[in-house]
């Protein structure tokens, strides 16, 4: 009965989160961030955790930079190449 | 200002307050202490350590400790860092804490209850003091206090710190030595701290989400592409308009009463001998020179009026995000809005909240655009020019010319600001990209107590300016005007022959191709201790220039009368941007240790001033001004 189910492994990064629209951490990818930036220690302090429900809320104009994030009860500006470090998978 | 000093209170326990920023840590040390430290509803409001004492049972003393808040006991900024160290015994010259009070908000257990495991983790002995417990209710997220205290294995008391009493249970443990707990055994069950508040959560029935809808609402309107830059241009237009609109009324009675004091001073008081000395320092000295910085308490109080109300709201930080591709365009990030924000009330605690700028080459490039953005203390300068020379008059539908032109001026230093980051980033930045990582917390309702306390705070800070600083070199400027006396058969005011008329005159050589005559020249010495001295001074001096002492009062017309209109631009150039205060050069060196920063920043500001002074006044000039 798995096909009436999205699949987990459909992982996509925040920013091409649709607004409003519920998803599921899966990890934090900081290949792409900026050398020395400690960036995944950040937003995992932040909350960022795996299995955490996120959000996009808002996204600055125009460009889509900065969004904003609703992560379990918390909301946060994220630069776009900040939230581009968080991979999530829709809610089932 | 608060001064980064730390004051020791020896021979008491240390009981620090610990938690992530904007749970109202500083709000819980005000009740515990009875201090007055700021508090506002944004990240990073408190960026140093600051020491409070709780009496205890038997009249034994607690100090306590507030603490910046941080996230995690990973640091990424300096303020941060100095939680950190406190925390692991490495601050200089601070014990390590007897006690750790973790205050956690309520209504957002999930990330604040990580932070406590790290801290029992150090080896700390922990109470955790539920804060915002009247919020979280109102959710409906009914927190049982002792199961989680179980869960944790230390102490759990409920408080609202915005409320007065509402520290009672933490204070009756903190005050009772007896109570304290010992540091619980660390966990070595290898699950991560995230796992372990999640089985919490789920034991205590709190793991489902309870948004704050309210300020979600709200969000809608102030974040919207188009409405909310809008919102923003509104707000910060309406508080330039108010500043000259509101305050008319109150401004006058002031005047009113400074001029009828004058006189009376004036009339009691020989005008010769040794009492017409005394008659003048007070007359022409005193109360044209203080008095007439006092005129503008009034619209100092509803400027903060604004600024208050907008930090207690937690407007500021979505101000932040809506300006954070402005900032982003010349090298800084939405991080450095708040610090340069601040910077309007006044400069030095723009400064140290760079503290919260993760990146130090952001930090510095924000410490040196912050004294362009237009203080408070610019205010009586930017007012008297503008009284003087911009008539009071509508332009289109309602808008107030005069606070139009003020509008102005602040938009022209917060260009100048962001040219100077533009330069910089062309020279120093290598197109990194920035951290910016923001909280935007839910909204509050401004508490009135909470303004209504600022802005007393406010009026007793400028009065002390006044009657000190402003006061001291006021007098000292009417010996320096007043002596040596003119020569016998003097046919010019006695001024001119005075030290500050020849100093003035010296001056004026190097301000003439700006337009400033000698006596602006010599307001612009003392005025280096403080902007709004520049006022005072010229109240003094054309006093004393002035035939008779019923001039006294009258120093708006006196030079809309006798300057020209590209001389009185070229002043209010010259005031956008040059650093006429010592105070926050030294802030400066202090916060970055050394004197490279302070002169750089006084260098590039003086030459800024002078270049922009000097194109205001040719072309203001070429104009026929």
């Amino acid at each position: 009965m798995t096909h009436a189910h999205p699949r987990r492994s459909d992982s996509i990064r925040l920013p091409e989160l649709d607004n409003g629209r519920e998803a599921v951490v899966l990890a934090i990818d900081t290949a792409a961030a900026p050398p020395d930036s400690a960036w995944s220690q950040h937003l995992h302090d932040l909350g960022f955790a795996a299995g955490e429900r996120v959000m996009v809320m808002h996204r600055g104009w125009p460009g889509g930079d900065p969004l904003v994030v609703r992560v379990g009860v918390s909301t946060y500006a994220l630069r776009r190449a900040e939230a581009a470090c968080i991979a999530v998978g829709l809610a089932p | 200002m608060n001064e980064a000093v730390i004051h020791l209170h020896r021979g008491g326990p240390l009981v620090a307050l610990v938690g992530n920023p904007n749970c109202g840590k500083t709000a819980l040390f005000n009740l515990l202490t009875g201090s007055r430290q700021k508090v506002a509803n944004y990240a990073g409001v408190t960026v140093e350590r600051k020491e409070g004492r709780l009496l205890a049972a038997a009249g034994r003393a607690v100090r306590v400790l507030d603490l910046p808040g941080t996230y995690s006991l990973h640091p990424r900024s300096p303020d941060e860092r100095v939680t950190c160290d406190v925390l692991a015994g490495r601050a200089v010259g601070e014990m390590r804490p007897d006690l750790t009070v973790c205050v956690v908000d309520a209504t957002n257990l999930r990330r604040h209850l990580r932070l406590v495991l790290a801290v029992q983790r150090l080896g700390l002995p922990v109470v955790v003091a539920l804060n915002m417990e009247d919020l979280a209710r109102a959710r409906g997220l009914n927190i049982d206090a002792a199961a989680l205290s179980v869960e944790l294995g230390v102490p759990v008391v409920p408080t609202v710190a915005v409320q007065t009493g509402g520290d009672a249970a933490l204070r009756a443990l903190v005050a009772d030595r007896a109570r304290w707990p010992q540091p619980v055994a660390t966990d070595n069950s290898g699950r991560s701290d995230a796992d372990r508040v999640q089985g919490i959560l789920e034991r205590l029935g709190l793991d489902g989400l309870a948004p704050h809808t309210t300020s979600d609402r709200i969000d809608r309107v102030v974040l919207h592409p188009v409405a909310g830059p809008l919102l923003l241009a509104a707000v910060l237009f309406l508080t330039f308009q108010a500043v000259f609109s509101w305050a008319t009324v109150p401004m006058e009675a002031i005047k009113a009463g400074t001029a009828a004091l004058g006189a009376w001073v004036g009339q009691a008081l020989p005008t010769t001998g040794a009492w017409g000395a005394v008659n003048s320092l007070l007359v022409d000295g005193v109360i044209a020179g203080a008095g007439g910085v006092l005129v503008f308490l009034p619209q100092i109080l509803i400027l903060f009026a604004f600024i208050l109300t907008l930090e207690e709201s937690g407007y500021l930080p979505r101000a932040a995000f809506l300006l954070d591709r402005i900032m982003g365009s010349v090298g800084l990030s939405g991080r450095s809005f708040i610090p340069l924000l601040s910077s309007f009330a006044c400069a030095i605690p723009g400064i140290m909240a760079t503290r919260t700028i993760a990146n130090p080459r952001d930090r510095l490039v924000t410490m040196a655009i912050a004294p362009l953005m237009t203080c408070s203390a610019r205010l009586p300068v930017y007012a008297l020019l503008i009284g003087a020379f911009v008539p009071q008059r509508d332009v289109w539908g309602g808008i107030e010319l005069q606070g139009l032109v003020l509008f102005g001026l602040y938009v022209a230093g917060i260009v100048g600001a962001m040219a100077v980051a533009w330069v910089l980033k062309r020279f120093t930045s290598h197109a990194q990209v920035r951290t910016l990582m923001m909280e935007l917390p839910a909204y509050h309702l401004p508490r009135l107590r909470n303004v209504a306390l600022g802005l007393w705070q406010r009026t007793t800070i400028f009065l002390r300016r006044v009657g000190t600083i402003i006061l001291v070199l006021t007098i000292v400027l009417w010996f320096l005007a007043s002596f040596p006396a003119p020569p016998a058969g003097a046919t010019r005011p006695a001024i001119e022959y005075s030290l500050a008329g020849m100093l003035g005159q010296a001056l004026a050589v190097v301000f003439a191709p700006i337009g400033f005559n000698w006596q602006i020249s010599i307001a612009l010495v003392p005025g280096l201790a403080a902007r709004e001295v520049a006022v005072s001074s010229l109240g003094t001096v054309y006093a004393l220039s002035a035939a008779g002492s019923d001039t006294a009062q009258q120093l708006m017309p006196l030079i809309a009368q006798q300057w020209r209109l590209p001389t009185a631009l070229s002043l209010l150039a010259w005031y956008v941007f040059a650093p006429q205060c010592l105070s926050t050069l030294a802030a400066i060196k202090r916060e970055t240790g050394g004197w490279t920063m302070p002169v750089v920043v006084a260098g590039y500001l003086f030459a800024l001033a002078y270049l922009a002074s000097f194109i205001t006044y040719r072309v203001a000039l070429a104009l026929g001004g």
